[in-house]
């Protein structure tokens, strides 16, 4: 199955598009009229990192950790979104591809809570040898929305001896979801998903400049006072864990969660007729997580409110027993 | 649809036409990912009509909208054709190929002048005008609707009359033009394919037809009915005439979901024996004679359903079942059983691998295949097959394949339920995008989005009614009365309310609404329903 991505305006098959050679690292590489630098990297098998990436979602280049050096090229080039030229030479190891990379990974790493970023991160921290503690001890968490108050131009500049931090209380305003901007790398997939990408909902957008920069509602309101439809789509798309589902943060914190023990089952919503498939992770015969697969040409890996939360009716029954 | 019962087109498909026409359809609510693909398609440039009596979430999408007067459709579908027709936009080449029946249609519809169209269904001419060149004129067109279409007395009607518009444009049958119903259930096209209609045997097979019978007869070891059966409706009236006597109800809660709840109701209690096998005590099991808890199908339970766009997929068990609750499959070859019937303990596999064996356009559709594909869409005639992105090719086939198909000339008739000076609203029915039917499963889960029922009304006929935003009113239809608090909805036209029947343990919506049903199909008149508001004096609300 292929994944789609939500700009191709283009149904032609893969098959009858142009073909394009290059070279990675040295090695030749044939990728199709279209394909990115990342894809023909994959193809050679040379790993490159990515965190504001995703299949289903257009890129963004905010994240700047994909970057490679394309001979003749003044700057680096974000891979993820850079289209592959014919006779292209691209170097994804040289000293300033690495050290570009290390600088994004040890400024996210000194600021932002990235322990929930999964473990491809935490290798590419060591492997990239990105020192988090090079900036100094972390400065204290901002009180519950002050950061949400900063505005342009008046950035409060640190004393120099702590490393700045985006560290704040989590968010709890409804029933469903969890934001812990603790944890929030600003990689812009949530506003992806809930904007062009997917649902078009518009609930979230990126607010102030700079350090300042976080992602808000309008006006910074509430969930239940935005546009929010509480689809989930967000969550689903967060790589660090900033966006939770309360079930998932709920166990978490009671230190109840427990992926070794949990079955994933896919199937299909029980709701409408559209055929959404549903991924259903089960911790001791209880529903934990709802999500769908990104490769389902359905759903993109995207639902809606009832076929992301609605479950709760079969565990009810089971409260009854 | 022309010999198959279901939609024509893939998801994909709308994503790359030109023109995209929702009608009677808020699938922005009530199919959302449906709805994602649409937007796509709107991102690739497609220019977008919506027809509905109201201003919903799906609309506000649309370049133009048409709020045609509820019931209307006929009408508005008649007076497109006639203007397709004389501004010399019919698609001759395909019509002449590929259909019968044209000159008596364009006959029938030509009574139906732009100015009788905007006089019947309230959409300025110019509109239906714009609307008739450009799905007339779209290189792919995408023809979409929901119960809008379907709950009303006229439901067959008014589904032959879409189709007779893709005939006459040859919007059917090509990558990104066709005709596409969304179904309001995860498995009503399902149950459908399965052969759970009174005249069709699994595979839309005519129970009818000696050949089909001997088929089915000669693998089953029995005889079977000649006759087809009854449809819903139907079996109501055998239950008031007292012909049908003991009902078997699996999944499904008539007493709330039926139009005019209290006749549905009544004529249960008039059964000898009745049956519920469901996964809640829900209304109508409370009433039963025997309630065998059955097993949530997509989370307790192995199986295939069917989706929107013919696609069958694989439902798997993720939960162990609750209680003394049993998988449907079970129950029913227990019950078999006791009726002195062994049909063994067969497992889902097996049960649709004679399925296949009997039903031609499930044969290729192994349990392996439906894994390795992610569901596979009909037809599918055998392993080779990859199954169907859309129907009908046929009619494009040098030379055409099978028969031609037909327009149906449709006459408009207005709904039954008339709006006089005692009832001089109109009520529509509907949902809301966190909640489902009759409340039953969405009524488990926290949404921050839930509000309780309320009688949707536009602003104008709030302030005619001198009543604001909470108050509560009486409706009274022809059948009941309700009360309920008001709400203003911007998207209503004046003379227009809107209810949903999500909440049927606090608002009996269906106390209103007509069961008069469409002879063709059983499908109730939900959407048109002629009502009377009147605010409640304080005392009374008190």
């Amino acid at each position: 199955m292929t994944i789609t991505s939500p700009t191709a305006a283009d149904p032609t098959p893969v098959s009858l598009r142009r073909r394009i050679e290059l070279s990675v690292d040295g090695q030749p590489v044939t990728v199709h009229e279209g394909d990115t630098l990342l894809d023909a990297c994959r193809q050679v098998g040379v790993e490159v990192p990515t965190l504001c990436f995703l299949e289903t979602l257009a890129p963004v280049n905010v994240c700047r950790v994909c970057v490679v050096e394309v001979e003749g090229s003044r700057t680096l080039v974000p891979s993820c979104s850079r289209k592959a030229e014919p006779g292209m030479s691209v170097q994804t190891a040289s000293d300033r591809v690495r050290t570009s990379r290390r600088m994004v990974l040890e400024l996210l790493a000194s600021s932002v809570d990235l322990s929930l970023a999964g473990d491809d991160v935490q290798r590419w921290i060591a492997e990239y040898g990105a020192r988090a503690d090079r900036h100094g001890p972390a400065a204290a968490p901002a009180a519950a929305g002050e950061r949400d108050r900063a505005r342009p131009g008046h950035h409060h500049v640190g004393d120099g001896l702590s490393a700045a931090t985006v560290h704040q209380p989590a968010k709890r305003d409804n029933e469903l979801y969890q934001r812990d901007y603790s944890r929030c790398i600003l990689c812009y997939k949530c506003v992806e998903a809930c904007g062009e990408d997917a649902q078009n909902t518009f609930a979230i957008a990126v607010a102030g400049r700079g350090f300042d920069a976080r992602i808000s509602t309008e006006f910074d309101v509430g969930l239940p006072d935005s546009a929010c439809v509480y689809c989930g789509n967000c969550i689903a798309v967060c790589p660090t864990g900033a966006l939770m589902f309360t079930s998932e943060a709920d166990l978490r914190a009671e230190g109840a969660w427990d992926e070794d023990r949990q079955q994933v089952t896919r199937t299909v919503c029980p709701y409408c007729g559209v055929g959404c498939n549903l991924e259903l992770h089960v911790q001791d015969n209880t529903i934990v997580k709802v999500t769908s697969p990104l490769d389902h040409e359905v759903t993109s890996g995207n639902l809606c409110v009832k076929g992301r939360f609605g479950f709760q009716f079969a565990q009810a029954r089971r409260a009854a027993d | 649809m022309f010999g198959a019962g279901g939609g024509t087109s893939s998801y994909e498909e709308i994503e790359h036409a030109d023109l995209i026409v929702l009608w009677g359809s808020n699938a922005r609510e009530a199919h959302p990912i449906f709805f994602h693909h649409l937007l796509k398609g709107l991102r690739n440039g497609a220019k977008m009509y919506a027809v509905d009596p109201r201003r919903t979430s799906s609309a506000q999408w649309a370049d133009a909208w048409l709020g045609l007067d509820v019931g209307s459709d006929i009408a508005l579908a008649n007076t497109i054709a006639r203007e397709i027709i004389h501004a010399g936009l019919v698609n001759t080449e395909f019509v002449a190929r590929a259909t019968t029946g044209f000159d008596e249609y364009a006959a029938d519809v030509e009574r139906w002048t732009l100015d009788e169209g905007e006089r019947v269904t309230g959409v300025p001419a110019e509109v239906i005008a714009a609307l008739a060149h450009d799905y007339a004129r779209a290189g792919r067109a995408q023809l979409c609707w929901t119960l809008g279409i379907t709950e009303h007395h006229t439901a067959t009607d008014n589904v032959l009359a879409l189709c007779n518009l893709s005939l006459l444009t040859g919007h059917v049958g090509r990558y990104g033009s066709g005709l596409v119903p969304l179904r309001g259930q995860n498995n009503v096209q399902g149950g459908g394919d399965m052969g759970a209609l009174p005249n069709k045997f699994p595979g839309f097979q005519d129970v009818e037809s000696e050949e089909i019978r001997a088929k089915f007869e000669a693998r089953w070891g029995r005889t079977l009915h000649r006759e087809r059966g009854w449809h819903l409706a139907q079996m109501f009236e055998a239950i008031e005439r007292r012909e049908l006597r003991a009902l078997y109800v699996l999944g499904e809660n008539p007493i709330d979901s039926e139009a005019d709840t209290r006749r549905a109701s009544a004529a249960l209690g008039e059964l000898d024996h009745l049956v519920v096998q469901d996964i809640f005590l829900t209304r109508t099991a409370e009433l039963a004679d025997v309630v065998l808890p059955a097993s949530v199908s997509t989370f307790e339970s192995d199986g295939t359903v069917t989706s929107s766009e013919r696609r069958v997929q694989r439902t798997r068990r993720a939960l162990a079942l609750p209680g003394d609750a049993r998988e449907d499959l079970d129950i029913l070859c227990a019950l078999a059983a006791r009726l002195g019937h062994d049909w063994g303990r067969p497992t889902a596999e097996e049960v649709w691998d004679e399925l296949r064996s009997l039903s031609p356009m499930h044969a290729g559709m192994s349990y392996r295949r439906l894994e390795e594909l992610g569901g596979i869409q009909w037809p599918c005639w055998d392993e080779e097959h990859p199954g169907d992105k859309f129907l009908h090719g046929r009619l494009w086939a040098e030379p055409r394949e099978g028969p031609p198909a037909p327009f149906f000339a449709v006459e408009w008739v207005p709904p039954i339920d008339e709006l006089t000076d005692e009832f001089p609203m109109r009520l529509t029915t509907g949902r809301r995008l966190d909640s489902y039917n009759t409340g039953v499963q969405t009524g488990g889960y926290r949404s921050p989005l839930r509000r309780p029922e309320t009688l949707d009304l536009s602003p104008e006929d709030m302030g005619r009614l001198g009543v604001k935003e909470g108050d509560v009113v009486r409706i009274t239809s022809r059948r009941g009365a309700i009360t309920a608090p008001v709400h203003a909805d911007p998207a209503l036209r004046p003379g227009l309310a809107f209810m949903t029947f999500h909440f049927p343990d606090e608002t009996e919506t269906n106390v209103l609404t007509r069961d008069d049903w469409d002879p063709k199909s059983g499908t109730a008149e939900f959407k048109a329903t002629a009502i009377r508001v009147e605010r409640l004096a304080a005392e009374v609300v008190g």
